[in-house]
């Protein structure tokens, strides 16, 4: 009897808790989408900046949504469909049909989410890894500093393509592994980045501050130091993010990417460069064109952000 | 019984232990600072004071050590103290309030935050109304709306911002506080300002204060006693009385004729010829021989040492040795 009862009220604590997130959930979205309306009072960094939202909030609500709307299922093969293949962009297929005879418009409404979510995950392990490493080694200098920076220097000047394309292909296909191939090319740019933030912050008054009214180095490196390196760092994750989306790309188009049974722009890219010789252009443009677009978007969040968030250029 | 000095400086040195060699910023300086007491260091840039300041609460910033002498806070010598217990001493004890008030602030940070921060640091069982009422109380003292206290600090001019960090600086009620250059970075209407509210904060709350500056007419009005320090030395030590009437030191009577007169019509301000030595390579003898209008044979070999010249005045000038008037006074 007990039992039923603290699970009666766990439940409606829960639900309780759940309704209230949701609430918040929703103030939050309100709230955003009001700072977004507000960017365009903000000049030409706050216009690059809304025009970069919203380019990539459609394309992730289309992803999101594409399972619904998609006119047709994007990986079936032949005998289960019956399209004419290789067909130009007509009133029944408006982006055409590739090799299989696969609508078009149906993988470029798809074909986002494998890209987005290695974009998303190799900034996930960046920040995972790359910030807490150059936030403790530049904060404690001397031996640890040198050779973290040794280490990520190294690494930096390894061309970043190539050495995407020998991690993921030691570690096989699968989107975990693209994002983590990416994400070892992209740490020493956060670590550099938040390496040189970290030793002007830690010179600057407040943090002294601070320390003269007894606080401690933990304290310091999460309260004063992290805070005010988070904009950098915003600034360096969107700028990786147009880049992952690319080399995402790259990595699909010479066949390290997921497999076929996954509709990927990157792949009807390579799909698309073989059927080139045949005129059938249509293939690779509007996949193309995506990938274009939402890097575009996010290197015009990243340029607008770093103008935005530059507090020099505020005040 | 008696009772212990607040503060107690014994021959304290420092130096910063360069690539190019030894600086020693501050050499050989003894003091002693009762409770409520006000001190004002006065000194050129780079004559150790802000350094001798820093080493009371031990964060001489590197490469800069502590090579000898005692401080003792309370009888205590808190050279022995490990980091835990000197975090105990900054901010509840001694507080600091430093040069420039616009980057001292956490730009981040709301500026109630900062106070609730230091609160919960040192009084980890503080409840957070009765920390917001502290705030709001040490915001009230220094003069700020509390309305304010959710603004960040870049919505505060700078002298707003210099009085949130006297509020920080006197939240904890400290014993003492040292403010170095608290009005460098403002100007003068505000300047005088914040020097009067340090003046009747440390009248209400009778805290001690050491007041670092490099202008001598702040300090002689405001300070129960004053230090001269130059390239590290400490040259006179009186009160400040005493050392406006009597300066003894040519460093200090130097000082004291740059001091502009509103009084006297026409006056010719000297200035003290020549800049302060490199530390590098320190002249031989008194450090102060090659400005000074009285040096002799002796001033560029020996060093000076320090000389009662009378009843807590302090020297350290050969001059005194052999002073007439030091004698009739005796």
């Amino acid at each position: 009897m007990r039992k039923l009862e603290t699970k009666r009220t766990f439940l409606t604590s829960f639900l309780s808790g759940l309704t209230s997130f949701t609430k918040r959930v929703r103030g939050v979205f309100a709230n955003f989408l009001r700072n977004l309306a507000s960017l365009r009072k903000r000049g030409s960094a706050g216009w690059m900046t809304l025009i970069g939202s919203v380019i990539v909030s459609s394309i992730v609500i289309m992803t999101l949504i594409s399972p619904w709307v998609a006119p047709s299922d994007p990986t079936a093969a032949p005998p289960v469909i019956d399209n004419p293949l290789r067909a130009p962009p007509s009133w029944d297929f408006p982006m055409g049909t590739n090799k299989l005879g696969q609508d078009m418009l149906s993988r470029v409404l798809c074909g986002g989410a494998v890209m987005l979510q290695v974009a998303v995950l190799s900034v996930f392990f960046c920040f995972l890894i790359g910030v807490p490493i150059g936030l403790f080694a530049s904060y404690t200098g001397g031996m640890l500093d040198k050779v973290c920076s040794l280490v990520m220097d190294s690494f930096y000047a390894f061309p970043g393509l190539v050495l995407a394309i020998a991690i993921a292909a030691m570690m096989g296909r699968g989107v975990v592994n693209m994002a983590l191939a990416i994400a070892v090319v992209y740490i020493p740019s956060y670590f550099r980045v938040v390496r040189s933030q970290v030793l002007t912050i830690k010179e600057l008054p407040y943090t002294e501050a601070a320390q003269a009214a007894g606080a401690k180095g933990r304290t310091i490196l999460l309260r004063y130091i992290l805070p005010n390196v988070v904009p950098s760092i915003v600034v360096v994750a969107t700028v990786n993010f147009a880049d992952a989306i690319l080399t995402a790309a790259g990595l699909t188009f010479i066949g390290l990417g997921v497999g076929i049974d996954v509709p990927d722009w990157g792949w009807d890219l390579t799909k698309g460069f073989e059927l080139l010789p045949s005129g059938a252009w249509w293939v690779i443009t509007f996949p193309g064109i995506m990938i274009i677009l939402l890097a575009l978007g996010f290197t015009l969040i990243g340029e607008g952000l770093s103008e935005l968030l530059n507090p020099r250029l505020e005040q | 019984m008696i009772s212990l000095p607040l503060l107690e400086i014994d021959s304290l040195t420092v130096d910063y232990r360069t690539r190019r060699g030894n600086v020693r910023a501050v050499n050989s300086v003894s003091f002693t600072l009762e409770k409520g007491e006000t001190l004002g260091l006065v000194g050129e840039s780079g004559s150790g004071k802000s350094t001798l300041g820093l080493s009371v609460i031990r964060l001489v910033p590197p490469p800069g050590v502590i090579v000898n002498g005692h401080i003792r806070i309370d009888g205590t010598d808190i050279l022995s103290f490990s980091e835990e217990e000197m975090r105990s001493i900054r901010g509840e004890k001694v507080a600091f309030v430093f040069q420039d008030p616009m980057t001292s602030l956490n730009p981040v940070k709301k500026v109630g935050a900062h106070f609730i921060e230091l609160i919960r640091t040192h009084e980890p069982n503080v409840s957070e109304r009765e920390a917001l009422e502290r705030v709001e109380k040490a915001l009230k003292d220094v003069g700020i709306l509390t309305e304010r206290i959710n603004d960040y600090p870049h919505q505060f001019s700078g002298g707003m911002r210099q009085r949130i960090m006297i509020a920080l600086a006197i939240a904890l009620n400290p014993d003492l506080v040292i403010a170095d250059e608290p009005t460098t970075a403002l100007d003068v209407i505000v300047q005088a300002k914040i020097l009067d509210l340090l003046k009747s904060l440390r009248d209400t709350y009778g805290m001690a204060l050491i007041l670092i500056t490099h202008d001598l007419s702040i300090v002689l009005e405001r300070c129960d006693k004053i230090i001269v320090m130059y390239a590290g030395n400490l040259v006179e030590y009186a009160s400040s009385m005493e050392l406006h009437r009597n300066p003894r030191h040519p460093y200090t009577q130097g000082l004291l004729q740059s001091i502009p007169n509103v009084e006297l019509a026409e006056q010719k301000l000297e200035a003290i010829p020549g800049s302060p030595p490199n530390l590098l390579i320190p002249p031989k003898g008194c450090h102060f021989w090659p400005r000074c209008s009285y040096a002799q044979k002796k001033c560029r070999v020996e060093e000076p040492s320090i000389i009662e010249s009378s009843s807590g005045h302090f020297v350290r000038c050969f001059r005194e040795a052999h002073n007439p008037e030091r004698s009739r006074k005796r």
